[in-house]
């Protein structure tokens, strides 16, 4: 018992100093991202960003559009593909599904969500890649991107849907059932529209997380450096032109690495802050 | 839209997803299973990885996950019971820490080999090793065990803490004694989900671990993760496809071992909360 009124006299102050220590974290990541971009700060190469026309990074080139048209454009798709699918995946969990039909369906979504990008990545690789190949060559291309991060982020929308339908309250469904709304007409204009908000937060978080993947797409992708003109075609994303050229970039295209970094870490914290935005206003019509 | 034409168009859906679910998972059971084998698991990596095993791998793996939860369990849980019991629910410097951790939860995995690179293995001078990548994973994993744990804390009835300060139990004490058992499935869950999440990994570890296949001998040797073998035979071998399925198998059986273990630690903890109120 001593030894524990002790213990109280210095538990407080360290208990404080871990959780900024943890606080802290964050701001050494962005400190480091900085840091390491340095020596490009106030050279033209930052202008270079943009203006320059492509990522040659020997010739001290580093025009980064084409790979952030490449994330969104992949990022995009995959939402195209994967926000549909999800929400539909909700209503059927929340509506039509027998308990036990739902309950396996949701196991199953729950183990994909488990599936390790890599393995995605591996799979796209060897099945998806050269089906696509067959159809039309070389195979690896935007397309094959935007079906795997399509496949990767489903069990997000699925289960943030899912749990916005359920959240919505009892007493609109009933009053849509006592108009004589038909089940369809409740689910499509009464229960989606009071869980929009939940909706759109799941959807935005899963756009975030389908920029910042890296691997899956590396592997699928083709990693060609170019503007993502047509959805056959080999394209490079941000995250995978970092994991490519890490290993051997050096000085300003290290510098050059990190900025991209920095710039793939504040558009997701961008889109985190307007999913947060969406969840809070709630309102039930 | 008729109701039926509606119906159908749902049942479709949950259709094709579950079409795409099992053929993804067919083939990697198929196509592991057809080269797994205990001799597999047990031998040292050869040629590549295109024969032999993956015994220094998993190894690795197993090396850097323990360093990820011997830095990430005392700081987390030093957090944990920071964030609720010794701040108010409204402190600004609460709030600043949980809104901090939320962020980093955000921050994409191959930032966080950016940033382990550059700050574990050359700024710190860690080099290439296993607690370079472990601690990078440590990073990636506090987040989400921070906040399961403020969560079984919070949960904690206050009764507790009155009865215990009634008793004239000191705070170090109930905390010993009465908080941490009582949340201990919580934390325990969260730390699961974050091992989940940190045994998948791969970006972040291909800077900061590395990609050395042979049998690590000290914590400062480079060290390759599974998930790490599985990118590199798959991309960079020739002829490795087999072995990387294999290899698959393996990593995804681990982690639904380790995501049942979470997920029925958590139900246990949901249960036991209602004889709380």
């Amino acid at each position: 018992m001593n030894n524990f009124r002790v213990t109280d006299r210095w538990l407080a102050p360290a208990l404080g100093v871990a959780a900024a220590g943890s606080g802290l974290i964050l701001l050494l990541v962005l400190a480091f991202l900085l840091r390491e971009a340095a020596p490009l700060w106030g050279s033209h190469a930052v202008l270079g960003f943009v203006l320059d026309a492509s990522w040659y990074p020997l010739e001290g080139q580093f025009g980064m559009l084409p790979m952030v048209a490449a994330s969104l454009a992949a990022a995009l798709g995959a939402l195209l593909l994967a926000a549909p699918l999800g929400i539909i995946s909700a209503i059927f969990l929340n509506f039509l599904a027998p308990p036990a039909v739902a309950r396996s369906y949701r196991m199953m979504v729950a183990l994909l969500a488990g599936i390790p990008s890599v393995v995605f990545g591996l799979w796209g690789l060897t099945v998806l890649v050269p089906l696509i190949a067959r159809w039309q060559p070389p195979g690896a291309s935007l397309l094959a991107a935007m079906m795997i991060l399509a496949l990767m982020i489903l069990p997000t929308v699925t289960l943030t849907s899912a749990s916005a339908i359920a959240a919505v309250p009892q007493n609109l469904q009933q009053g849509a059932a006592a108009l004589g709304l038909t089940r369809q007409g409740m689910i499509l204009r009464v229960v989606l529209p009071a869980a929009r908000g939940g909706i759109t937060n799941g959807i935005l978080l899963s756009g975030a997380r389908a920029l910042g993947e890296t691997m899956a797409v590396l592997m699928v992708a083709g990693n060609v450096v170019q503007y993502p003109l047509g959805l056959l075609q080999p394209v490079r994303v941000l995250t995978a032109n970092i994991a490519l050229e890490m290993a051997y970039a050096t000085d300003a295209h290290r510098a050059a690495l990190f900025a991209s970094g920095l710039l793939l870490t504040l558009v997701v914290m961008l889109l985190a802050w307007l999913a947060i935005r969406a969840n809070r206003q709630v309102s039930y019509v | 839209m008729s109701e039926r034409v509606f119906t159908s168009a749902i049942w479709l859906g949950a259709g094709v997803v579950t079409a795409f679910f099992l053929w993804l998972l067919g083939d990697l059971v198929w196509q592991g299973a057809a080269h797994l084998s205990v001799s597999f698991l047990l031998s040292d990596t050869l040629d590549s990885g295109r024969s032999g095993g993956i015994a220094a791998i998993l190894l690795s793996t197993l090396l850097i996950l323990a360093v990820a939860l011997l830095a990430a369990i005392p700081l987390g849980l030093m957090s944990a019971v920071w964030l609720t019991e010794y701040t108010r629910r409204d402190n600004a410097w609460g709030d600043a820490v949980r809104m901090s951790l939320d962020v980093l939860a955000g921050v994409p995995s191959i930032v966080f080999g950016l940033f382990g690179n550059a700050f574990f293995s050359v700024y710190l001078g860690l080099g290439f090793s296993i607690v370079s990548g472990g601690l990078t994973l440590a990073c990636m994993i506090l987040p989400i065990f921070i906040r399961t744990s403020e969560a079984g804390l919070s949960a904690v009835s206050d009764d507790w803490r009155r009865n215990a300060a009634a008793l004239g139990m000191s705070r170090a004490s109930v905390l010993w004694h009465v908080l941490l058992p009582t949340a201990a499935p919580a934390i325990a869950a969260g730390l699961m989900l974050g091992v989940g999440r940190a045994t998948a990994e791969t970006a972040a570890l291909i800077f900061t671990s590395g990609y050395v296949d042979r049998m690590p001998t000290s914590l400062l040797d480079s060290g390759r993760a599974l998930a790490v073998h599985i990118y590199d035979l798959s991309m960079n071998v020739t002829g490795g496809d087999q072995a990387a399925y294999a290899s698959a198998l393996v990593l995804i059986i681990l982690i639904v071992f380790i995501n049942t273990g979470a997920w029925a630690l958590s139900e246990r903890w949901l249960a036991r909360k209602v004889t709380f109120s």
